[in-house]
């Protein structure tokens, strides 16, 4: 082995995106060169452009001190969501190019297969691994220990960890952009396709670390929300008092400690394979691919639910805030998530009915997967009965709910003909199932996901997202969302298979056209979410809520100011009843303050985080490129800050009673001085965060 | 302190209300990480199971296993448990650093014992052709088997890490987590080596 082997491992000219087109300049080699290297720029001049923006605004320290060190459960989810949001804008181009390749498909296209191949399967691992879960983890973050009573998560420092891994794991997806390519094996990596015979690549393996990363981060946040849940609720907060939204964390919490092992597994039995010669899924000497699929959709079914869940957490949210209402049938609608969450580890083979079990299997399987269609239709008419004769505002976030509600209904109809497992046959791979999962995932998370980031964006930042743009993102979604995949339910059954690059049937030709267009306007909510951000930043005065209660809702984190407090609650809150801050608002006790203040304890930050995602990033770009010598520095570097970790004793700083005394009669007298407004007048800049009371009564009665 | 200390770390469901019990907080964390590996172990079981006979014409367990040396390990593991409940004993009854990493250091010496007869053992079937790229049967065994040897050995060096914790603190709050947490976890292992043992070569020789 030579040294520049040894340092570079398999890293060498050939992995930068432009280097096939000089070699062999194809017209395709160009078109597809160009596209890579477009894009391989944006990640360059992207990261360039931060760090330059950064030194020259002089923020270094800022970033450490006040974000990447920082172990704040509200900070920490804001970071998440910041990964969610550039994730997304990434994957949903990927998407629209994909619909361009195809809307321009017959008789070939401008994609070479293998880009086209890579691009589904960003695109999937993206949207699943580094928009959803970091966007709903980010959210939960935020949300959660507020919503209980608490100042922070059980474990402020594993949080931040989690934060790390996750980060290192976007940052491989983000890297093998720019250097070497990524699989082609979808977001699913089957082998034995993904397997070194057929796939001798950097690819799958950019693919199992990435995953691998964020997978263990993600078991690390199921832990330790719910011990959160389990064991900080405020004194008084009952679990049937919980919050819908608490509720659904606690089940997503539980479904990551179960289901998140199996995606470990997997996706290290696979590494194995490719690094160490087992066989557990080649095609040769006993391996059984078989068992992948399995193991997989252990992980990956759960994970639906996982992913959903938490948005029908913040649908139980926002449509009671909206809808001047409590939430109707609060039991049964804990119920349904439990028996959800508890359904979603027994339908996990309905991902592969015709891999050829038995009969009956697949039946058991079908029969068990029309059944989570039950406690779903329970919450679709607990969210209807909800808003019945309630005072309904259109804002954007209940605008999101509505469009959730018919689409979802939908999307839930096409699985219940998909869980048939004789249907299933005949649409199995094809567009039909691309059309019935985007229809799930993108009302069913996407929305819920947009629309908690609208009705809590004040209390992270105090201050409310411009309306008429997050308006226009939201139709934008809606309707774009509808154009981009209903046609392909039609085309699914017209018998055209997922994946494909190119088709040589004119038939397909109008479906795909009118897919494309919907693609352009989801492209469109994306630049409107953008322009919405940047507009309210610009306005971010006239749209304050420093009162902390813009909504008029009902749960525990809209007692408190907007943006929360570092230590969230002045004094913890005694909860009596379910909707406790609107029972307190009825009683004329929200903002009473407390008869005394003591000292509070809280975490102090620590870099543990960050540098366990930088070891982590370095480790996992060391086995993609056979860098042997940087795997085990990371991975020394990593036992020793874990260990260096262990002895550290100063970790919880003390606020003094005085301060926080002080901090709170401040916000009182802003409380005070506020207007109250009524909930038909919320959108205007008068509203300041202070609910019109009477009318809570009125609606009371 | 007293108030702030259980009388065992046992998993404790109920919600701890007006104050946050830092050790009752801290050790439930701890059982429901143990889930979640168990899950993992459970998952590496199933596969064994399923490809326990996919031995590609190559050596099965009859070739392959020494039960004397396993016998060894088995033995060892099991003394160690027995030996670290008397370390968390002596921690409970205030018996004094030394007598804690005493206990402690004991411990180690068989988890490494149990380490060494292993490792050889891997040696051994590696000599013999039994290597994990040699069929599904050998990667399902060598998937499982060293799965909880790196569980061991990372239990050694926490145990290590401890007593030099416990040099340079005393037996502080977090020095006796610690150890009530690699109590559980050194437990966990042992239960999953019975679950090997029978599984893995009593079931394989039998």
């Amino acid at each position: 082995m030579s040294l520049t082997q040894f340092i570079f491992g398999r890293l060498d000219l050939h992995s930068l995106p432009f280097w096939a087109m000089i070699e062999h300049p194809t017209l395709q080699n160009i078109v597809n060169g160009v596209i890579a290297t477009g894009a391989a720029s944006l990640v360059v001049i992207g990261a360039i452009a931060t760090v330059a923006l950064i030194t020259y605004f002089g923020q270094w320290r800022y970033l450490w001190t006040e974000w990447l060190t920082s172990v704040d459960h509200k900070r920490i989810g804001i970071m998440y969501i910041c990964i969610a949001f550039v994730m997304l804008a990434r994957a949903l181009i990927e998407a629209a190019l994909m619909r361009t390749q195809q809307a321009f498909g017959l008789g070939g296209g401008f994609l070479s297969p293998h880009h086209f191949g890579e691009l589904f399967t960003t695109h999937g691992t993206i949207m699943i691994f580094f928009m959803a879960m970091p966007f709903l983890i980010g959210l939960i973050n935020i949300v959660m220990p507020l919503q209980i009573g608490t100042r922070d998560v059980s474990f402020p420092v594993m949080n931040s960890v989690s934060l790390g891994l996750t980060m290192a794991g976007a940052a491989i997806v983000m890297i093998s952009l720019v250097v070497g390519r990524f699989s082609t094996g979808g977001w699913s990596g089957y082998p034995p396709y993904t397997e070194i015979t057929f796939n001798p690549g950097v690819g799958p393996d950019y693919w199992i670390w990435a995953v691998s990363l964020s997978g263990l981060g993600t078991m690390m946040t199921g832990i330790n929300f719910a011990v959160t849940i389990y064991k900080r609720r405020a004194p008084g907060m009952t679990l049937m008092r919980m919050p819908l939204f608490t509720w659904a964390a606690l089940c997503t919490s539980i479904l990551m400690i179960f289901a998140m092992p199996p995606l470990t597994v997997a996706t290290l039995m696979l590494a194995c394979d490719r690094y160490l010669g087992f066989h557990f899924f080649t095609n040769a000497a006993g391996g059984n691919m078989m068992n992948f699929a399995n193991l997989f959709w252990l992980f990956g079914h759960p994970e639906v639910y996982i992913l959903i869940l938490p948005a029908f957490g913040v649908y139980s949210e926002v449509i009671p805030a909206f809808s001047g209402k409590v939430l109707y049938g609060y039991t049964s609608l804990v119920l349904a998530t439990m028996a959800i969450a508890i359904l979603s580890f027994a339908v996990w083979l309905h991902h592969f009915f015709t891999m050829g079990q038995s009969a009956a299997v697949n039946a058991t399987f079908g029969i068990a997967t029309m059944l989570i269609g039950l406690p779903t239709g329970v919450k679709i008419y607990g969210w209807m009965l909800t808003m019945f004769r309630g005072r309904i505002r259109f804002t954007v976030p209940m605008v999101y709910s509505l469009a959730f509600m018919m689409l979802f209904v939908i999307g839930g109809l096409s699985g219940i003909i998909l869980a048939n497992p004789s249907i299933d046959y005949q649409v199995h791979n094809t567009l039909f199932l691309v059309a019935h999962f985007h229809n799930m995932l993108i009302p069913g998370l996407l929305f819920g996901m947009l629309a908690g980031y609208h009705f809590w964006f004040p209390k992270a930042f105090g201050f409310r997202l411009n309306e008429r743009w997050g308006m226009a993102s939201a139709l934008c979604w809606i309707f774009g969302f509808m154009f981009a995949f209903f046609p392909l339910y039609a085309a699914g059954l017209l018998g055209f298979p997922r994946r494909t690059v190119a088709y040589y049937n004119p038939i397909y030709v109008p479906y795909f056209a009118i897919a494309e267009f919907g693609a352009l306007l989801v492209l469109t909510a994306l630049a409107c979410l953008v322009v919405q951000f940047v507009v309210s930043v610009v306005q971010r005065r006239e749209n304050r809520v420093p009162a902390g209660d813009p909504w008029n809702a009902n749960s525990l984190e809209w007692s408190v100011a907007c943006p929360a407090p570092d230590y969230d609650f002045a004094v913890l809150p005694e909860v009596t009843a379910r909707d406790a801050f609107m029972v307190a608002k009825e009683h004329g006790t929200a903002y009473l303050a407390p008869e005394r203040f003591t000292d509070i304890e809280m975490p102090r930050n620590s870099p543990l985080g960050f540098i366990l995602c930088v070891t982590g990033s370095c480790a996992a770009f060391g086995l993609v490129w056979h860098m042997w010598w940087l795997v085990a520095l990371a991975m020394l570097a990593t036992v020793g800050a874990m260990i260096w970790h262990g002895f550290v004793r100063d970790y919880e700083h003390i606020i003094p009673a005085d301060e926080i005394r002080r901090d709170y009669m401040r916000w009182l007298q802003v409380v005070t001085a506020a207007d109250p407004v009524a909930r038909d007048e919320e959108l205007v800049p008068r509203n300041t965060g202070l609910a019109d009371v009477h009318e809570t009564l009125e609606a009371a009665e | 302190m007293s108030e702030n200390t259980l009388d065992n770390p046992g998993l404790r469901l109920r919600a701890s209300y007006h104050h946050v019990n830092r050790e009752d907080e801290v050790n439930f964390g701890f059982w429901v990480f143990l889930m979640s590996d168990a899950i993992i172990f459970g998952l590496m079981f199933a596969t064994y199971a399923s490809m326990r006979h996919a031995t590609a014409g190559g050596p099965g367990p009859t070739q392959l296993f020494d039960i004397g040396s396993v016998a060894i390990q088995t033995g060892a593991l099991l003394l160690s448990s027995v030996v670290y409940g008397m370390a968390s004993l002596a921690m409970k009854y205030g018996s004094g650093c030394r007598s804690v990493i005493a206990w402690l250091v004991l411990t180690l010496l068989l988890g490494l014992t149990f380490l060494g007869f292993e490792v050889h053992d891997f040696l051994t079937m590696f000599a013999a052709g039994g290597g994990p790229d040699r069929s599904g049967f050998t990667s399902a065994f060598f998937g499982l088997v060293p799965l909880h040897g790196l569980h061991v050995t990372s239990g050694c060096l926490w145990m290590v890490v401890l007593i030099v914790q416990m040099l340079r603190y005393g037996i502080d709050d977090d020095v006796r987590l610690g150890v009530q947490r690699l109590a559980l976890f050194w437990h966990f292992l042992d239960i999953v080596w019975i679950v090997i043992f029978s599984l893995v070569y009593l079931g394989g020789l039998a």
